[in-house]
């Protein structure tokens, strides 16, 4: 167990690479109550986010989630998170655990100098969550559930019962795969697990730490907020362009944003693949020659690929496909090479 | 769970002492605690270490470790399946020998751990 954010969490169960082969191949479940969950209400609830967030949410329709970001007037990271509409005038925002206090605070702060009509709340007490994930997810849930799963598309979710117990069920992840999170009550979360746990049984479920989560979410290619970008990385250098939204008006940090994607940035965040048998992990440098010109922000050994993968932050000038990066793995030097991204893509059902 | 047959070290490796020879390789709790095991990087056939030098680092999924020389010699043999097949170490940590040493100064091995006092030094 480690502490993660004040949460005492399993690093593993059975195994890391085991974990993460369940998840790629048949279901995983992960508990991640740690995630925050921060509600906005009020006439004035998406103006408040339109302003604070970089990703257009005007755009969101009531049962609909979208990925964005709290970012600084610099258009750096305050956090990455996942918009929730719940109705008209109520929004929930699903924040990181380490990050809750700040982007609490942080809301606050700006939603009263704008002076609208909002109200914030940190509910993240309220909620425990379960990340049921993998190609067998869908039909598990089904057999415990009597929502229709098969109206849920990507990217959405529906409210009612998941094992007797209420719940909100939306169809996002962390793994790259199919699958589901289960909001409950953190009083009713354990039966829900079990359920699950005892559902899954003829799938051969396996329970997932955090361990598995990390290269779960590295092999798809996601980024892991105070890893690979924080308060000094923009959302254009992190290489999510695509979750700005470039048509709303003002927000915070559009300005330096819409420059860098004019101008283009001068750093970026690349996917790069080891040429050598060595794993470049988060804080190695990348090198030319003798000096520093980038950093490892997150490196591992992937079970599923069987290669050694990573996210690396580099000037532009090594950032295009193909580029030869020169990492300084303890004092010795490797080469990798920049790939497209994702590195995992799950199969599509033909 | 602890073979009586092997010496082990406070750095969780293990030492197998033949005649002329000391091969080593890290011991069940090490494998445990390290999860899945993907890289093993060992030293050249012919190095000298000193007892308690690093002599290579083993990676797994989530962390890497160093390894440290239970015995000061000269590296004669690394075994060359852990390169291939580093999940060895995880599968039979006890049989998964990583380098073996010709030991320069014997009387060093006295001090290693017999299996009673390494089971009592992990619980």
């Amino acid at each position: 167990m480690v502490d993660y954010g004040g949460w005492d969490m399993p690093v593993e169960y059975s195994g890391i690479t085991d974990e993460h082969m369940a998840v790629r191949t048949r279901p995983g479940l992960c508990d991640v109550s740690h995630m925050g969950e921060i509600e906005l209400a009020g006439p004035d609830a998406l103006q408040t986010i339109q302003r604070l967030t970089c990703n257009d949410a005007s755009r969101l329709a009531i049962g609909q989630i979208q990925y964005s970001a709290l970012t600084t007037p610099d258009g750096t990271f305050v956090d990455d998170i996942l918009v929730y509409r719940l109705a008209d005038e109520h929004y929930m925002l699903v924040v990181n655990a380490t990050t809750t206090p700040k982007d609490y605070a942080w809301l606050s702060s700006h939603a009263a100098e704008q002076g609208g009509d909002v109200s914030l709340v940190n509910a993240s007490a309220r909620y425990a969550l379960i990340a049921l994930q993998g190609p067998a997810a869908a039909e598990i849930l089904s057999g415990l559930t009597t929502v229709d799963l098969s109206a849920i598309k990507y990217y959405w979710f529906a409210t009612g019962e998941v094992a007797s117990v209420r719940a909100t069920i939306s169809r996002t992840g962390y793994t790259g795969e199919d699958g589901f999170e289960i909001f409950v009550q953190p009083a009713q979360a354990d039966r829900v697990w079990q359920a699950l746990l005892e559902a899954g049984a003829s799938h051969d479920i396996k329970p997932c730490g955090l361990g598995a989560r990390d290269t779960l979410r590295l092999e798809a290619g996601m980024r892991l907020y105070g890893n690979d970008m924080d308060e000094t990385v923009t959302v254009v250098e992190a290489g999510l362009g695509w979750i700005v939204g470039w048509q709303k008006p003002e927000f915070l940090g559009a300005e330096r944003l819409r420059a860098q994607k004019a101008a283009g940035a001068a750093r970026k965040l690349v996917a790069f693949e080891m040429l050598e048998r060595a794993i470049a992990r988060h804080g190695h440098a990348v090198m030319e020659q003798d000096a520093v010109v980038g950093q490892v922000t997150s490196g591992t050994q992937t079970p599923f690929l069987r290669k050694a993968i990573g996210l690396a932050n580099v000037p532009i000038a090594l950032s295009p496909i193909g580029s030869e990066l020169d990492i300084d793995i303890r004092g010795r030097r490797a080469k990798a090479r920049v790939v497209p991204e994702p590195f995992y893509k799950r199969p599509r059902p033909a | 769970m602890y073979p009586t047959t092997l010496k082990y070290t406070k750095d969780h490796e293990w030492v197998k002492l033949d005649d002329a020879e000391a091969a080593v390789g890290i011991t069940d709790f090490a494998q445990g605690q390290l999860g899945d095991v993907v890289f093993v990087e060992l030293p050249e056939v012919g190095r000298q270490v000193k007892q308690g030098e690093m002599f290579g680092t083993i990676e797994s999924v989530k962390a890497v470790s160093e390894l440290f020389a239970p015995i000061s010699g000269q590296v004669t043999a690394v075994n060359p399946e852990l390169g291939v097949h580093p999940e060895q170490i995880n599968a039979k940590p006890h049989d998964a020998w990583m380098i073996k040493i010709k030991p320069s100064m014997p009387a060093e091995a006295d001090a290693l751990l017999d299996a009673d006092a390494y089971a009592t030094l992990i619980k």
